[in-house]
């Protein structure tokens, strides 16, 4: 495995608003293949995290490869599929069918002054086809609940065929009963080949279904396959979070404490 | 009215005119919307006003500018006022709202200032407020014939990035699209079709054309392109209907049209109650 180009290799990587840390000395390598959990309680530095890779943030110190080139000379950004926290950046008003919003994952493919091929709404047909959403191409976004639409936005970051798909919380909105579900296309996705990197607060959900972890506090306190994390857990011994109790109870008031650690 | 058009050339630049505004508008009026810009094409009209008003007064003090055709001045404004708002958004990032009535608020200041140099009203500056049907020139038409066609190619051109920009620009910018640029071509179209528009329905009354049949649309349209197609079919029977009002009834076409598209709108909005009704 060691010897194959990483996918994404971060060394010595720091970052800072102003006057306060966000991320401090981030060392991470991404092998193809791979399935990893990036948890962290909130302000821990994740959406920075994941903004540097996506090249929406500048590094200031370290570096970042992305398919064995640094970030600053990386122009294939479509072989990077990016799926945001939704309600963020998405008017949910907004008057698009599904064929619409997924067929906007190729803008970038196929370039300025170009236009849709006959072969493209193949391409977004298997997209949907992907994420089991065959049966609503012609809704509006609005009207499909939070893990449809979820699932849509995916649809999205797979049309243009990417390498690696980042998924910035993808369970928010997504009811209990279809979380299942959802992560069983997620696991799909991945034996299809797919490198998939997954930011989420929730760590009691993840460790059974990706193959790697990081626990990211500002600096990352875990790096490790899942099974490493799972033993590592249950001894309790290792320090996460950088601070033990996190882990136990997941109280969202002591999140603070942790960070100034 | 009909025979009216073959008659009359000043009728006839009104009706083509506004055929063309009805499509423009309400097409580049359908981005304004869904990215919640619809205040930016408000205060963009402000501008385009002082732009006018500084004409009128410098074509009665100096003859160089008498021959010039105000609208000219009105867009070069509007486009001025438009790379002005996008200055501003980046000095004031957390309050990227406050570019606009900046720039509403310095439009009108300076057209005030202007409108009271050159000694008040006159009915020239009276029809560009409010429309008009008999005061549209064959260079105006000339004018906004151009703009169209600058218009509708950038949209046929670029549909799909301003699609995407529109509906997240996050990811748009995540893509690696070149969405500082594309945003700023979209903004420099809303000025010159704010200039084309406000010969017919008047400056005080051209972002309700930009805005009006497209939240008549967005009730009834599924996706993004019938809601284009339905934004300018409610913005031609708007301008359409409200340029035969306004030629019978003798009123400024401004009020008829934007009339005809409040009309529209409620009737969409009564549509769109029966038809949950029934469903329930």
């Amino acid at each position: 495995m060691k010897n194959i180009r990483p996918i994404i290799e971060i060394n010595h990587l720091s970052y800072r608003y102003e006057r306060e840390n966000v991320l401090e000395d981030i060392n991470l390598i991404v092998h193809k293949g791979a399935f990893l959990g990036i948890v962290g309680p909130n302000g821990s530095g994740k959406s920075t995290l994941l903004k540097l890779i996506l090249g929406l943030l500048r590094p200031q110190n370290g570096e970042i490869r992305l398919f064995g080139e640094d970030i600053k000379q990386f122009k294939d950004q479509h072989k990077i599929g990016f799926v945001s926290q939704k309600a963020n950046s998405f008017n949910s008003g907004f008057p698009a069918t599904v064929y619409e919003v997924v067929s906007s994952g190729l803008t970038k493919k196929i370039g300025m002054l170009r236009f849709h091929k006959n072969e493209d709404s193949l391409k977004i047909k298997k997209a949907i086809a992907a994420v089991g959403m065959e049966k609503f191409v012609d809704r509006n976004i609005g009207e499909l609940s939070g893990g449809q639409q979820q699932r849509v936005f995916i649809a999205r970051a797979l049309v243009s065929d990417p390498e690696l798909l980042i998924l910035d919380e993808p369970t928010v909105g997504v009811d209990a009963e279809n979380v299942h579900s959802f992560y069983e296309m997620l696991s799909k996705l991945n034996r299809d080949g797919i490198t998939l990197i997954m930011v989420t607060h929730d760590i009691g959900a993840i460790s059974d279904k990706v193959t790697n972890v990081a626990c990211l506090n500002k600096a990352l306190h875990f790096h490790g396959t899942s099974h490493e994390f799972e033993t590592e857990k249950t001894n309790g011994m290792s320090d996460i979070y950088g601070h033990g109790v996190h882990l136990l109870n997941h109280d969202h008031h002591h999140e603070h404490e942790g960070a100034q650690l | 009215m009909i025979s009216g058009i073959l008659q009359y050339e000043f009728l006839q630049n009104a009706f083509f005119s506004g055929i063309i505004i009805g499509l423009i508008a309400p097409l580049l009026g359908v981005f304004i919307v869904v990215r919640r810009l619809s205040l930016i094409a408000d205060a963009l009209s402000h501008v385009a006003l002082a732009g006018i008003a500084a004409s009128l007064f410098m074509g009665k003090n100096f003859a160089f500018f008498s021959g010039l055709n105000p609208l000219y001045m009105g867009m070069a404004f509007s486009v001025g006022g438009a790379i002005f708002i996008e200055k501003l958004r980046t000095v004031y990032k957390h309050y990227q709202e406050l570019a606009i009535p900046i720039i509403l608020s310095g439009g009108i200041g300076l057209s005030v200032i202007f409108i009271s140099l050159a000694d008040g009203f006159n009915t020239d500056l009276f029809s560009y407020l409010f429309g008009s049907v008999s005061a549209v020139s064959r260079a105006d038409l000339w004018t906004i014939i151009a703009i169209s066609i600058f218009v509708l190619l950038t949209i046929f051109l670029m549909y799909k990035e301003l699609f995407l920009l529109s509906f997240d620009e996050e990811y748009a910018k995540a893509t690696g699209i070149a969405a500082k640029t594309i945003h700023f071509i979209f903004i420099v179209m809303v000025a010159l079709v704010i200039a084309a528009s406000m010969r017919v329905v008047g400056i005080l009354l051209v972002s309700s054309l930009m805005t009006l049949p497209v939240a008549a649309s967005i009730r009834l349209s599924r996706g993004f392109k019938q809601t284009i197609l339905f934004s300018v079919i409610f913005g031609e029977a708007s301008v359409i209907g409200g340029l035969f009002l306004s030629y019978y009834l003798d009123l400024a076409p401004g009020g008829t049209i934007v009339m005809i598209a409040v009309l529209i709108l409620l009737v969409t909005v009564l549509i769109k109650k029966l038809s949950n009704l029934r469903a329930v």
